[in-house]
C-alpha cells in the first residue's frame, strides 16, 4: 500500500483524478449540439506570410465554405472550376467505392486486414489535388485518397492487399502500408506518427537543396500524443520546414474518444500556436474548406514562410479497422448525428445547386465505380489472394533486409528452403 | 588487410593522429567528397560537438550541412529517416549512447525496416555516430554499452572502431553504406589506448601504431574483422576499448593470445571467428556491456555451435555485470584485468 498523506492530517484539500469519458457510450442518444461549428464563410483568410501569432482564432474555430444552402462562402471558397469539383467528387466516390469492395473482400478471407476511411475521404483527397504531384507525402494509414487522387493504379492497391504475387511490396507489409516513390508516396509503417518527424527532415532536406517541393504528413489526433509529433513539430519550428503537418480528427482512436489526446483541453491546431506554427482548424468533411486550406499552407511553405499544422475536424464514420467493432465502445447513433454531415453527399449537393450535377449522373458514377472496383478486383485475383499460396518466391523473404545479403541470412534463406522441401518434397509447392 | 597496408605504406609521412582527429578527418572528406553528406545533432555545429568530433566543419563546410539540433533524439532519428528518403546521406550525432533511446522506434520501426518494408522503395543511408562505453567516471548516464540492442535488429549494421586507423576507414565505410549504421565510438580510447590498468599512466595515441592515419580517403570494409596479435594458446574476440585491455592483460600474463578485434559486430567476420578458434581450441570473449543477452552470448553460442569439435574448453566471457553503471564503483564494475586473467587462467587450466 502506497504512502499518503491525507487532506485531514494535512489541512490540505483531497486530490481527484480526472479520467476522460465520452459523452456517449452504446444505446445513448447522441447530440452535438455543444459542438461550435460556426458559420461558413465567416473565417477570415490572412495572407499566407502572417506571423502564427495572428492567427489564433483560427486554431480554436472551424475554417467552412460549404453552407447550409450547399453553396460556397467567404474568403475561403478556392473556387476551383467545375471540372475540378467533379473530378473530386469522382475521387471521393472511387474511394468510397473501393473501401466497400475491400472490406467485403476481408470478410470473405480473401485477406487480413482492410481499414476504411468512410466519412474522412475529403482530409486526404482534397489536400492530394492542393499540392503539387511531386511534393512528398507521408501519409499514415487511412489516406487511400492521396494514391486514388495521384492515379496510382486501383490493381496495385489490390495487389498489395492481398499480398500476392504481384503485389509490390512482396507481401511484406499489412494490407494497405502502400509506398510508392513513384507517386512521392512514403512507405506507410504501422508505428503511429513516426511519419511526421520524417516529414519534417525531407522538408528540411528539400530546403537545403534549394528544391521546390515541400513535404506534408497525415497523422490522427489520437496519435498526436506520441513524442513523434512534438519532434515533428519543434524541428518544423525551429527550421522553418516547408513542411505541412496535417492532424486528422476523427474522434476515436480505436475505442479512445479524442479527449486521451487532450481534446477536452484544447484544439489539436492550437498544438501549433504553442510552437510558432500557423496552424488551421478545418471542417474536414467540407471538400473546399480543405482543400483551401491545403493550398494555403502549401504557398505558405512554397514561399519559405514556414510550416502548417492542420487540423481536420472530422469523424470516423465506421470502425477502425476490420479488427473492430465500434458499436462496443461508442453510440451507433453518432453518425447520423455528426454535425457536419457526410463529405462526399456535401460535395454532391453543392454542384447540383451550382448546376454542375445531378442525381442521375451521380448515380451512374457510383455505378461505374463499383464497376470499375469489381473488375479491378477480379483481374487482381488472378495474381493470387492471401493464404493461397500465390505469393513471391521464397528466398525474396531474406531480400532488402541489407542492400546485400550477409552470411546468416544466406544460411537461414538455405534453411527455409530446406524446411520448404522437407514439407512438401519440392521448394515451390505452387509453381 | 593488405589493401590497408598498402596505403599506410604509400602515405607520403607517418600522421599520427588520437581517434576524434580521425573521425574529424573521415568527417570532412566525406563532406568534402559527397555533397548528400549532412551532419547534425546537438552541439555539433559552431561548438564542434562535445568531443571535439565536428570542430571546424562548420565553418568549412556551411551550416546547412553542419548544423546544431533540438534535444530530441526521436527527433534526430526521425529527421534522418526523412532526409535519407529525400536522398541526403545524414550523419546524425547522439552526444551519448546512453541518450540514444528516444530515438529507438525510429531506428528499430523506421530506419531498419525501411528498405525491407518498401521493397527497395526507399532505403534508409544513415550512420548513427555516438560514443559509448565506460571508463571516464561518467556515472551509468554518460558510461553505458547498448550495442547488443542493435545487434539484435534485423536492418541495422553495428559497427565499434578501437584504433585512430580504422575509426576513419571504418567510419568512411559506414557512411557510403546504404544500410543504417550504428557507429559506437569508444570514448575511452578517444585520447588514448586504454590498458584497463587504471592506477597507471595514460598512454597517448601517437605511441601506438595504429595511430598511423593515411591523409585522404581510404575504407576499412565493414564485416572483416583484424587480426590484433597472431597466438596459439587462446583466441580472444573483443572489440572497442576492450582490444586494448585483452592485448595489455594477455601481454601482462605472457599468453600467446590471438585477438580479433572484430570492429563490425554484424554482420560479423565469423570466418575470422571460426579460423582462430579451430587453431587455438579456446574461446575468451570480452566486452564492457552488461552480460545477460548481451552481444557475447551471441558470439558465444555461433563459437559453440561451429567449433564444438575444436574446443578444447568451455567458451568464457568476460563482461560488465549486470547492473547500472556505477560511479564510484566504477573500476570493481570494469571488465578489468583481473576479471579477464581470471577467465584465462581458467580456459588455461587443463
Amino acid at each position: 500500500m502506497a504512502d499518503t498523506a491525507k487532506p485531514a492530517d494535512t489541512n490540505r484539500p483531497a486530490l481527484a483524478l480526472h479520467v476522460p469519458e465520452p459523452k456517449y457510450r452504446p444505446g445513448d442518444t447522441a447530440d452535438f449540439s455543444h459542438i461550435d461549428i460556426g458559420t461558413a464563410g465567416a473565417q477570415p483568410r490572412p495572407d499566407e506570410s502572417v506571423h502564427p501569432s495572428q492567427m489564433h482564432d483560427l486554431a480554436y474555430s472551424l475554417v467552412r465554405v460549404l453552407g447550409e444552402d450547399n453553396q460556397a462562402h467567404g474568403p475561403w471558397n478556392p473556387r476551383l472550376d467545375p471540372e475540378t469539383l467533379r473530378t473530386m467528387l469522382g475521387h471521393m466516390a472511387m474511394v468510397r467505392a473501393f473501401d466497400e469492395r475491400m472490406f467485403r473482400g476481408q470478410r470473405q478471407g480473401k485477406t487480413s486486414f482492410y481499414m476504411k476511411c468512410t466519412g474522412e475521404e475529403a482530409t486526404s483527397i482534397a489536400p492530394a489535388m492542393a499540392l503539387a504531384s511531386d511534393d512528398m507525402v507521408f501519409p499514415s494509414y487511412r489516406q487511400q485518397g492521396i494514391l486514388i487522387a495521384r492515379g496510382y493504379p486501383l490493381i496495385e492497391m489490390i495487389n498489395q492487399i492481398y499480398s500476392n504475387k504481384a503485389d509490390k511490396l512482396k507481401g511484406r507489409q499489412l494490407p494497405i502500408m502502400y509506398s510508392s516513390r513513384e507517386h512521392s508516396f512514403f512507405s506507410i509503417s504501422g508505428n503511429l506518427a513516426t511519419q511526421c518527424p520524417q516529414a519534417v527532415g525531407w522538408a528540411m532536406a528539400s530546403a537545403v537543396r534549394g528544391d521546390s517541393r515541400i513535404a506534408a504528413s497525415w497523422v490522427g489526433e489520437g496519435s498526436t500524443a506520441e513524442g513523434d509529433f512534438h519532434s515533428a513539430c519543434t524541428f518544423a519550428a525551429v527550421y522553418n520546414a516547408p513542411v505541412i503537418l496535417n492532424v486528422i480528427n476523427n474522434q476515436w482512436a480505436i475505442s479512445s474518444f479524442s479527449g486521451f489526446a487532450g481534446a477536452e483541453r484544447t484544439t489539436f491546431a492550437a498544438r501549433g500556436l504553442g510552437y510558432g506554427i500557423a496552424a488551421l482548424r478545418v471542417d474536414g468533411n467540407d471538400a473546399l474548406a480543405c482543400y483551401a486550406a491545403a493550398d494555403w499552407a502549401a504557398n505558405r511553405a512554397r514561399a519559405n514562410h514556414g510550416p502548417t499544422l492542420i487540423e481536420y475536424f472530422t469523424y470516423r464514420a465506421e470502425g477502425h479497422s476490420t479488427s473492430d467493432d465500434p458499436s462496443g465502445y461508442r453510440s451507433a447513433q453518432e453518425r447520423e448525428e455528426w454535425p457536419l454531415g457526410d463529405p462526399v453527399t456535401r460535395l454532391k449537393k453543392h454542384l447540383i445547386a451550382i448546376g454542375e450535377w445531378d442525381e442521375e449522373r451521380h448515380a451512374a458514377m457510383d455505378l461505374a465505380c463499383a464497376e470499375t472496383v469489381k473488375a479491378t478486383t477480379k483481374e487482381a485475383e488472378k495474381n493470387g489472394i492471401l493464404g493461397h499460396g500465390l505469393h513471391h518466391p521464397f528466398h525474396t523473404m531474406f531480400e532488402d533486409v541489407y542492400e546485400e545479403l550477409p552470411w546468416h541470412l544466406e544460411e537461414q534463406a538455405e534453411q527455409a528452403i530446406r524446411e520448404r522441401i522437407t514439407k512438401f518434397g519440392t521448394e515451390r509447392p505452387f509453381g | 588487410m593488405s589493401d590497408e597496408t598498402a596505403i599506410v605504406a604509400e602515405a607520403a609521412a607517418e600522421r599520427r593522429l588520437n581517434m576524434i582527429e580521425a573521425i574529424n578527418e573521415a568527417l570532412d572528406i566525406m563532406l568534402e567528397r559527397d555533397p548528400d553528406v549532412i551532419i547534425m545533432g546537438e552541439d555539433v555545429g559552431y561548438f564542434g560537438g562535445v568531443f571535439r568530433a565536428t570542430a571546424g566543419l562548420q565553418a568549412k563546410h556551411g551550416k546547412t550541412r553542419v548544423f546544431d539540433t533540438p534535444i530530441s533524439e526521436c527527433g534526430i532519428i526521425g529527421v534522418a529517416v526523412g532526409m535519407g528518403a529525400y536522398g541526403l546521406r545524414p550523419v546524425p550525432e547522439i552526444q551519448f549512447a546512453d541518450y540514444i533511446y528516444p530515438g529507438l522506434d525510429q531506428l528499430i520501426s523506421e530506419a531498419a525496416r525501411l528498405r525491407y518494408r518498401s521493397a527497395g522503395d526507399y532505403i534508409a543511408p544513415l550512420t548513427v555516430r555516438s560514443p559509448f562505453g565506460g571508463g571516464i567516471f561518467g556515472g551509468q548516464t554518460h558510461s553505458q554499452s547498448p550495442e547488443a540492442l542493435f545487434t539484435h535488429v534485423a536492418g541495422l549494421k553495428t559497427v565499434i572502431p578501437s584504433t585512430p586507423h580504422d575509426a576513419k576507414g571504418l567510419l568512411i565505410a559506414a557512411i557510403e553504406d546504404n544500410d543504417p549504421v550504428i557507429f559506437f565510438e569508444p570514448k575511452r580510447i578517444y585520447n588514448g589506448p586504454f590498458s584497463g590498468y587504471y592506477d597507471k599512466p595514460v598512454e597517448p595515441w601517437k605511441k601506438h601504431p595504429d595511430s598511423v592515419v593515411p591523409e585522404g580517403y581510404y575504407k576499412v570494409p565493414l564485416g572483416k574483422a583484424r587480426t590484433v596479435r597472431e597466438g596459439e594458446a587462446l583466441t580472444v574476440l573483443a572489440y572497442g576499448t576492450m582490444v586494448h585491455v585483452a592485448e595489455a592483460v594477455c601481454a601482462a600474463k605472457g599468453v600467446d593470445a590471438e585477438i580479433l578485434d572484430l570492429r563490425t559486430l554484424v554482420p560479423l567476420d565469423i570466418k575470422a571467428i571460426e579460423a582462430s578458434v579451430e587453431k587455438t581450441g579456446r574461446c575468451l570473449i570480452v566486452h564492457e556491456a552488461t552480460r545477460t543477452s548481451g552481444f557475447g552470448a551471441e558470439l558465444s553460442a555461433l563459437v559453440t555451435e561451429r567449433c564444438f569439435y575444436h574446443l578444447e574448453a568451455p567458451v568464457e566471457r568476460v563482461t560488465g555485470f549486470d547492473t547500472p553503471y556505477p560511479h564510484s564503483l566504477e573500476w570493481a564494475y570494469f571488465p578489468g584485468p583481473v576479471r579477464i586473467g581470471e577467465a584465462i587462467d581458467k580456459l588455461l587450466k587443463d
